[in-house]
């Protein structure tokens, strides 16, 4: 009975979070999200050396062959730093690459994602909020994809795209190339600058088929949903760190804010949440690993809560700040900004819970 | 992470299993009635009657009861092993067995006494105290000294070889049927607050002491006011050195923030909600198919879900030999918080039923619920106020300058 973490986890979160100080400072986020892709290779790369691009690629590839909960580690410590890149979407496309039997395209592709060479993404969503695997509308006839994907994380930089759709047979996993013929990538200009999306269509676009079924696409989506929940976490703690210690040496009124009653207990409600919710996503993603059957209900929990705590954190903490923290120079609308990305995509809080309700059979 | 049980603790297990097999036979059960009141709230029984006795030194003699007191107060005095203790408390509560004596004697007085009490005091209170054969109140609680406990005015004068000790106590839970009182009384008027206060034994059946119920909202007296008129305690009856008082009880205090804010009794309750849901109907459909009700629902178990892993997370740091920090600051203020939304969803979701009164046979769930919801404030507000947890989070916690206090 150890609900803890390894000596090994507590490492791999130290050495990123020396990364993000060292090599991903603010300073550095913003010139990748205000550069013209929004992406930088080179970060993407470093990472890859770094060993986290490769987290759950399996050693065979050039990965660790880590779980879940890992990679989560991984997201907290980027949530943290707000790290620009492609890491929720290379995940959860490592996790589809990996539901599927064919070898040959692991040999192809999954070396280049654990090195930080290939940048690879996973298009789920759909217009109009589509996220169920059930009620996707891009249809495969034969080897050629059609229809649309919405919000694709990186999706105009990938170099691999995983899309999830439907054929006769029901939903499955299809891999599209960046250069296919027939791949129309519209950039589109995100809230959350630091991770990039775009629309992507697919006009008899070639593609190979590497997995079939709904709970392929379920549990990528899953897992997708403890990386929010760690990024989360991670983004909530630097806003409420920085917070604190804004409270400390700003003053007013003689003395620093941090002393009026009003400041401390907003500050001490904040916390008070977010403690125990840290063993929410810790579960999640330990159920992802090892409890299948706790898997989808704890991961949809985790989402919604984690999100909606980031949003509720984001905004007290800007509060607290007072007019600084509205300007632009100031770093805390990028944790702002990313809240808005985490609370949206796979989906809202409500849906989430709904689908929780609906899992446990109430 | 690793959330299955190692060998070593299955086999641990059997054990505390195959003892309490042989020991506390169904026939054990069923002999005693179970009184009322905090057996409820673990699931062990409380008896303390001579079978119940006998079968607690016992348990005690094996190591599985008061594993932090020494065998020569009374305790079974084990290394400290958090996972066994909590085996212990599951198998003793599955077996319905004597399990440690509930309330502020065991969990608050006697670790006091070890620490802080003479040969004399450890001798003569520790072991009855343990097995419930002493019962104890707490004298701590003032009209004028709440969340400001230090400013408390009940006065004690020395008067050749006893104290004589004037004043009035308020929100003594027990004090009707408590054999003594251990009380925090002023002896040095002159000396700062903090200072100037002593920790104290009162025999409960000592002339001058009157003890008046105290009805709080629910309608019930679960508390009383204690009133000293010229009460004349034994110049020995003191723990610590005089003035030393406040010092002494914070050991205390510690100990008492750990006991509320439990997830399992909430657990249970969140569970008699969701059926009560499922089975009433409004506006033509099930409560949990209200999509508000039903979000809500997820909502408020999604908060104790989070605090049941952060027991054992908590659990797990403490079996690590970690500090806890912040994670154990907030627990008392999270499980309230969580206690009072829970309380107001089991209104909700009782829809209007919910305005009968506790025991109303035509409420929903007997208006039981109504009354959780009541409690949900009581417990906000005893053992340190909400308020008061948010500044030792700020202060302690986030290091946020302390308050101005006089």
């Amino acid at each position: 009975m150890d609900f803890g973490l390894s000596q090994d986890q507590v490492l791999l979160k130290e050495t990123i979070r020396r990364w993000v100080e060292a090599e991903s400072p603010t300073t550095r986020v913003r010139a990748v999200m205000e550069s013209e892709t929004g992406h930088d290779p080179a970060l993407w790369r470093a990472l890859g050396d770094l060993g986290v691009t490769g987290l759950m690629v399996p050693p065979a590839f050039g990965g660790a062959g880590l779980d879940l909960l890992d990679a989560a580690l991984a997201a907290e410590e980027m949530g943290f730093g707000a790290t620009p890149g492609p890491s929720l979407g290379s995940t959860m496309a490592v996790v589809a690459l990996l539901a599927s039997t064919d070898h040959e395209e692991h040999r192809r592709w999954l070396p280049g994602i654990a090195s930080g060479e290939v940048v690879a993404t996973l298009a789920l969503g759909e217009p109009h909020d589509v996220w169920d695997a059930e009620r996707l509308g891009t249809r495969a006839r034969g080897p050629a994809l059609v229809g649309e994907k919405a919000l694709v994380p990186h999706g105009d930089v990938a170099d691999l795209i995983v899309v999830a759709a439907q054929d006769d047979a029901g939903p499955g996993f299809w891999l599209v190339e960046r250069a296919a013929k027939g791949l129309h990538t519209e950039r589109l200009r995100p809230m959350d600058m630091t991770r990039p999306v775009a629309t992507l269509r697919f006009d008899g676009t070639p593609a190979v088929k590497i997995a079939a079924g709904r709970d392929a696409i379920d549990r990528a989506r899953d897992a997708g949903l403890v990386l929010l929940a760690a990024d989360a976490y991670g983004g909530t703690r630097r806003c409420l760190d920085m917070t604190a210690k804004y409270a400390l040496t700003r003053e007013q009124f003689g003395q620093p804010i941090g002393a009026f009653q009003g400041v401390k207990h907003q500050l001490a409600d904040l916390v008070t949440e977010v403690e125990p919710a840290l063993s929410l996503w810790w579960y999640a993603a330990h159920a992802w690993d090892q409890i299948p059957e706790a898997a989808a209900r704890h991961a949809a929990l985790a989402k919604a809560h984690l999100c909606d705590l980031y949003d509720r954190a984001t905004r007290i903490c800007t509060e607290l700040h007072g007019g600084i923290g509205f300007t632009w120079e100031y770093d805390l609308h990028l944790w702002f900004r990313r809240a808005i990305f985490d609370r949206a995509y796979l989906g809202g809080s409500e849906h989430h819970r709904a689908r929780a309700a609906a899992l446990a059979g109430w | 992470m690793n959330l299955s049980w190692s060998p070593e603790y299955e086999q641990f297990r059997d054990q505390v299993r195959a003892f309490l097999a042989a020991e506390w036979t169904d026939e054990d059960r069923a002999a005693g009635p179970e009184p009322e009141g905090v057996g409820a709230f673990t699931g062990a029984s409380v008896r303390v009657d001579e079978r119940a006795t006998a079968f607690r030194l016992q348990a005690i003699e094996r190591g599985y009861l008061y594993r932090h007191v020494p065998r020569r107060w009374g305790g079974g005095e084990q290394p400290p092993d958090p996972l066994k203790a909590t085996i212990i408390a599951e198998e003793f509560k599955r077996a319905k067995a004597p399990f440690e004596i509930m309330g502020q004697g065991p969990s608050m007085l006697a670790p006091t006494l070890i620490e802080h009490g003479t040969a004399e005091q450890k001798e003569r209170f520790v072991r009855g105290t343990l097995l419930g054969h002493i019962r104890w109140c707490q004298g701590y609680s003032e009209p004028n000294a709440g969340s400001d406990l230090a400013s408390l005015r009940t006065k004690a004068e020395l008067d050749g070889d006893h104290w004589v000790v004037n004043g009035h106590k308020i929100w003594t839970s027990n004090a009707s049927d408590a054999d003594w009182m251990f009380a925090l009384v002023r002896t040095e008027p002159d000396k700062p607050k903090h200072d100037g206060i002593t920790y104290m034994l009162i025999d409960m059946k000592t002339p001058g002491i009157d003890v008046r119920p105290l009805r709080q909202m629910t309608g019930d007296a679960d508390f009383n006011e204690v009133f000293f008129d010229n009460v004349r305690v034994p110049a020995t009856s003191i723990v610590g050195q005089r003035g030393q008082g406040w010092v002494v009880s914070r050991s205390t205090l510690k100990h008492e923030r750990a006991l509320i804010g439990s997830a399992s009794l909430q657990r249970r309750t969140f569970d008699g909600v969701l059926m009560m849901a499922q089975a009433l109907e409004r506006d033509g459909r099930r409560v949990v198919d209200d999509p508000v009700l039903r979000d809500r629902l997820v909502q408020v178990e999604t908060r104790l879900i989070a605090s049941e892993l952060h027991g054992s997370r908590l659990l797990t740091m403490s079996q690590r030999g970690e500090d806890p920090g912040m994670s154990a600051l907030v627990t008392k203020l999270f499980g309230t918080q969580l206690g009072y939304d829970l309380g107001k969803l089991a209104m909700d979701v009782s829809g209007a039923g919910g305005m009968l009164a506790p025991g109303e046979p035509n409420a929903p769930a007997m208006g039981m619920f109504g009354l959780a919801y009541m409690w949900s404030l009581g417990v906000l507000i005893a053992g340190g106020a909400a308020n008061i947890q948010r500044n030792i989070i700020a202060e302690r916690g986030l290091g946020l300058p302390r308050d101005q206090r006089k």
